[in-house]
């Protein structure tokens, strides 16, 4: 990372200007990143207090609320239910999408495989497709009056279900997910894949390994790493889903405006008015996402070390 | 981090696996016979991620009648007439979030690949104190939820008045960590310390050297910055949909949303949202179609090693 630069000279110009360079990201940061969160701390720690009927200018002023929020939220039905349902989609999405994108690199990366720059492609286009769109794409393919499946459904006499009530909105919402994030993290697990080097294949090859040993002795404990991030980021995404439910929304009345826990800070900040408990929600939304995705990654590594000890 | 992923130099690599590197095997070119299995599996794949796509073409060229009527995969007749009725409504706003959405996310792409490129060179080539506190610090910005971040921005840009512009779409995105990540890995592979110092030796300022010397070297790597960046931002809802209110000033993300929020109730806009969400998709994936040669994706590779 760092480049061998002797040093000989060091003149007061080369001694500022990294920090003249680095001046625009520490503003912009300040303002964006270390304001807002600062921000969102306090309010979530305080509360509006109203003064007899409200009326006149001052009537209103924000006080010390302590860890009243929090214990708000974190009682809250509505939120706990939201956590539960995004968990539970998180719980298909997650193994579901790296799993494909895990088979897909696997199979890219096969003797023998053709049409491999077309299904590449096809495979990693949804990236290119926005999650609102590809939320509505699929929101009218989920419709009984103009999905080709219920079609189908319809022409050989089968039960058409309801695809966007109860269980089956789990695996219509999750769908879109998977949709959307398996191509790119192919192409991460499988440019690690190529970083391979070829005689390691070529050595197994003679020791007369088949393609599939090959892929599950080899292959996948070599980009371990980038699967283990993959599933971070994975966390990390899935957790704060919120375009996906919120497009589907229009088409379906069995998506709430609190369905995510994104959706509730949505909802309390902008519907209800109320930005002190939304700030207390996001704070906790953050926190229980940054431990489950830290804890899956000290999880993953204690585990790698533990195998390459043994 | 060096071959570039285009489908031509994948195709001779597939067919000759090795064989360039292990002169001494006597095995020769493997059998010229096609893996039928995982082909199928990969073909079926794409299918699966085509199929939306594929059905909205279809879809935008069905008049509304035709839409709930004909099968889904039979080309209708009346493309020109909802391309035509898509300009038309309320005087083309159409056009409008089209045109808002390229304003944020080029503009949004270009600001921030200029930050990046600057922090990654002062990251990557200069050795001072504080260096990967910073680097650190910057990085947690990555791991932060979008949600704990724009309603707090909202309320604060609320304060400066600031709320409902194209600024409080566009400067909330210009910081990418992950785009000052990349242009530090960029500068360090690609620009070598003694070429630095060569330019100090000749008297040239920091910041001639920066912009002289190392920049040039850096577009290769700037040019993924800027992609990601832009897709990130063509792509984004969260942030447009807290800050704006002005429909004028929607990007095309929310702009479409807001229409099939009114078209749920009224079948007769569907043939509007499905025209409006094909020309959504057309540019970034003919953007796709142009630069994935030229994109390299192996960048991503050095992201997740180290």
């Amino acid at each position: 990372m760092t480049s061998a630069r002797p040093r000989r000279r060091t003149s007061h110009g080369t001694r500022s200007a990294p920090y003249a360079f680095l001046f625009p990201a520490a503003l912009l940061f300040a303002l964006f990143f270390a304001l807002p969160i600062g921000y969102a701390l306090w309010l979530s720690l305080h509360k509006v207090e109203v003064d007899g009927l409200g009326l006149g200018k001052n009537a209103r002023h924000e006080v010390w609320a302590g860890i009243g929020n929090y214990t708000d939220a974190l009682t809250d039905s509505e939120l706990l239910h939201g956590a539960l349902r995004v968990l539970g989609y998180g719980a298909i999405v997650i193994p579901v999408m790296l799993g494909l994108a895990l088979l897909f690199a696997l199979l890219l990366d096969t003797e023998r495989v053709r049409l491999t720059p077309f299904t590449r492609l096809a495979i990693f286009l949804p990236y290119a497709v926005p999650g609102v769109i590809a939320a509505l794409l699929w929101g009218f393919l989920y419709l009984q009056d103009v999905s080709p499946f219920f079609y189908v459904l319809d022409k050989l006499g089968l039960p058409q279900p309801d695809l966007l009530d109860g269980g089956p909105l789990y695996l219509a919402l999750s769908n879109i997910a998977v949709w959307g994030g398996t191509g790119f993290n192919m192409i991460v697990i499988y440019t690690s894949l190529r970083s391979i080097p070829a005689e390691v294949h070529e050595a197994a090859k003679l020791d007369g390994c088949s393609q599939l040993q090959i892929a599950l002795r080899i292959k996948i404990p070599m980009v371990a790493p980038s699967l283990v991030l993959t599933f971070f980021f994975s966390i990390i995404a899935t957790l704060q889903v919120f375009s996906e439910p919120t497009t589907l929304k229009p088409l379906t009345n069995s998506v709430s405006t609190t369905w995510s826990p994104l959706m509730k800070v949505y909802q309390d900040a902008f519907g209800k008015g109320d930005i002190n408990s939304a700030a207390a929600t996001a704070v906790i939304i953050a926190v229980v996402t940054l431990l489950l995705s830290f804890g899956f990654l000290r999880a993953a590594n204690s585990r790698t070390k533990k195998e390459a000890t043994r | 981090m060096t071959s570039p992923s285009s489908p031509s130099s994948l195709a001779v690599r597939k067919a000759a696996p090795a064989a360039g590197t292990t002169p001494g095997t006597a095995q020769g070119p493997p059998p010229r016979r096609i893996a039928v299995l995982p082909t199928a599996v990969l073909v079926l794949g794409a299918l699966y991620c085509l199929l939306p796509v594929l059905w909205v073409v279809i879809a935008s060229t069905k008049s509304g009648r035709e839409l709930f009527s004909t099968f889904t995969f039979w080309p209708g007749s009346g493309f020109a007439d909802n391309l035509t009725d898509l300009s038309a409504y309320r005087d083309g706003i159409y056009w409008r979030w089209m045109g808002n959405s390229a304003l944020y996310a080029g503009l949004g792409a270009l600001l921030s690949t200029a930050v990046s490129a600057v922090s990654g060179y002062a990251l990557a080539v200069y050795r001072f104190r504080g260096r990967e506190t910073v680097f650190n610090i910057l990085m947690a910005g990555v791991l932060m939820p979008p949600v704990i971040l724009a309603v707090p921005q909202y309320l604060l840009l609320a304060k400066a008045d600031l709320t409902d512009s194209y600024a409080s779409v566009l400067l909330p995105l210009i910081l990418s960590p992950y785009g000052v990540y990349l242009a530090r890995v960029y500068a360090s592979a690609a620009v070598p310390g003694d070429v630095v110092e060569a330019g100090r030796m000749d008297g040239a300022s920091e910041w001639r050297i920066f912009t002289r010397i190392a920049l040039p070297m850096m577009v290769p790597g700037l040019v993924t910055v800027f992609l990601f960046q832009f897709v990130a931002v063509w792509n984004n809802f969260l942030l447009p949909y807290i800050m704006l209110s002005d429909d004028e000033k929607f990007p095309i993300t929310l702009g479409l949303f807001t229409l099939l929020e009114q078209g749920s109730n009224t079948p007769a806009l569907y043939t509007l949202v499905i025209t409006g969400a094909l020309l959504a998709v057309v540019p970034l994936i003919a953007l796709f179609l142009v630069i994935q040669r030229f994109w390299s994706l192996d960048l991503l590779s050095g992201a997740v090693k180290s």
